[in-house]
């Protein structure tokens, strides 16, 4: 407990935050940028959803009269349930004083907390739109959920914890090595997040079009500071999961001692991961087409059949040799 | 004896195998025949490196000759020769639906377990360092087999028969790094007689039923349809 009790590294968990809800946005405006330039159009600049949330934070928050306490406080819940869900997650350095706290399973379990808001927010108001948004978003996230748990029992199983601290130190520990386990379970993550974060096959986020929105829908009736919230959580949302695939598969870089040099290469290393991810992104959102709402469930099978097969192949290939 | 002790090209054997695996899974659930004919082609490229990669590592230089036969057999020649059937059967657009999808992944799944099980005997034994994958490929000669139960297009029962019989082959080069080269040879061209013989049969069944869905075989024919 001892080292729960450390100012120092407490000062690090804020830092994380701090660094996690700033440069959230950025990472958004890197997608779409790489994707305007694939599809031969001029971007907008990478500061744009900076000054988007800006402008929203000063407009009046209006709110419909059939509006219950609900709707109001979910935007304060949904972002700091997001925010507490990203200090779990080691984004420049291996040690965090959360990640004791909050393992992995309680990481899903933030996540869930918020999507639970957010459905409950999006029928609050009674309008057709909100109500259709949270079922989609309620049917989409109850296949997600344990094709993701399952791609974490894989890594788990491998590292013999929960904790994402020494699931990282571990995969750092063994060095280079190709385990089919891993590769499954990475598979089955980018599958899921790609699902949970509302990004094309499953949602489209820029678009507001009544047939195939989840995300839009559900904060159809925010306006102002509210809209920002829910935005600017959903951005730090794919943040955290771009942080977590790259950091717990590739974790080369990241400090393990928090020392300035050693952090300065971790910023450098993470930076460098996650500018590559998005242009993975991007390059995968243009080349694929949206596909129906009823074609999801087999696309998040397919992640489930995959979490599945990599711990199966942990059990029979590398546990008895 | 841990995998951390292996080399870099040992380790890669193994994601093969798995990548096998999954390309069955993938198999059960691909509704178009073109599709199904490019899996199934990926499927024998695979094995045809994993045969390589055994032969490189262990010097056995006759394995090289099976991988070579296993490329232009499974990876070419038959996926060449499937499509070139769904071709003349006008099958290119044809789409099933795969009923009780989430029950027959189940099952698939059931059946790794049961094939880990079965072959945990074996697996003690100190035959080889590949030899884990003999569950591996048990799972892929089963898989083959729930693929025939739960399809109905005879094309895609012939692709389940086919890829059973990479099961088999990925066995033998696993348990004891490949067969003689006679009975590999033997095999080989009893396999590319079958798919020839199967595209004569597709036509016949075609020509006496007026479908390739085996279901309606249980129906005479002088029954309304």
């Amino acid at each position: 407990m001892a080292d729960l009790l450390n100012l120092k590294e407490w000062v690090a968990v804020l830092g994380q935050l701090l660094m996690f809800a700033l440069a959230a946005p950025m990472l958004v405006a890197w997608v779409k940028r790489v994707k305007c330039v694939l599809q031969n159009r001029k971007g907008p600049s990478l500061l744009q959803p900076y000054r988007d949330l800006s402008k929203l934070l000063k407009k009046e928050v209006r709110v419909a009269h059939t509006a219950s306490p609900l709707f109001r406080a979910t935007p304060y819940l949904v972002f700091s349930a997001v925010l507490v869900a990203a200090s779990t997650v080691p984004l420049l350095q291996v040690h965090l004083p959360t990640t004791a706290l909050a393992d992995v399973i309680v990481l899903v379990g933030f996540l869930a907390l918020a999507r639970f808001f957010l459905a409950l927010a999006g029928m609050d108001v009674g309008t057709a739109f909100g109500g259709m948004g949270a079922s989609r978003e309620m049917l989409i996230s109850a296949l997600a959920e344990p094709a993701m748990l399952m791609a974490i029992f894989t890594l788990t199983m491998s590292a013999h914890s929960t904790n994402l601290s020494s699931v990282i130190q571990h995969v750092l520990d063994t060095g280079l090595l190709l385990r089919p386990s891993l590769l499954f379970a990475l598979l089955a993550l980018l599958l899921v997040a790609i699902a949970e974060t509302g990004r094309i096959p499953v949602d489209n986020p820029a678009t507001h079009l009544e047939l195939t929105m989840v995300h839009e829908a559900m904060i159809l009736e925010y306006s102002g500071r509210h809209l920002a919230l829910m935005e600017w959580a959903a951005q730090i949302k794919l943040l955290l999961y771009g942080v977590l695939i790259s950091n717990v598969f590739f974790p080369w870089g990241i400090a393990e001692t928090a020392t300035a040099p050693a952090l300065a290469i971790g910023a450098l290393a993470i930076l460098a991961k996650l500018v590559t991810l998005g242009m993975v992104l991007a390059v995968s959102e243009t080349l694929v087409a949206k596909m129906r709402l009823f074609r999801v469930p087999a696309f998040l099978n397919l992640a489930f059949l995959l979490g599945l097969l990599g711990m199966l192949s942990y059990v029979i290939l590398e546990t008895s040799l | 004896m841990n995998l951390a002790q292996l080399g870099l090209v040992e380790q890669s054997i193994f994601v093969f195998a798995a990548l096998a695996l999954l390309l069955s899974f993938l198999l059960l659930f691909q509704g178009r025949l073109t599709a199904m004919v490019h899996v199934f082609a990926w499927q024998g490229f695979l094995l045809a490196l994993l045969t390589a990669t055994v032969a490189s590592v262990e010097h056995s230089h006759h394995l090289f000759l099976s991988a070579a036969l296993t490329l232009m057999l499974k990876g070419l020649m038959i996926p060449w020769m499937l499509h070139r059937l769904i071709r003349k059967l006008h099958l290119e657009r044809h789409q099933e639906r795969l009923q009780h999808q989430a029950l027959v992944m189940m099952a698939g799944a059931g059946l790794v377990i049961f094939s880990y099980w079965v072959v945990l005997p074996i697996a003690r034994l100190e035959l080889a360092n590949t030899r884990n994958i003999v569950a591996l490929s048990l799972a892929i000669v089963q898989l083959g087999m729930l693929l025939m139960v739960a399809r109905r297009q005879v094309v895609a029962q012939v692709i389940g028969f086919m890829s059973m019989e990479n099961g088999l082959f990925l066995a033998a080069v696993a348990a004891t790094y490949g067969m003689p080269l006679v009975v590999e040879l033997g095999i080989a061209f009893d396999v590319l007689v079958a798919a020839i013989l199967f595209g004569v049969f597709f036509f016949h069944i075609r020509d006496s039923i007026e479908s390739l869905d085996v279901d309606q075989l249980t129906q005479l024919s002088e029954e309304e349809r």
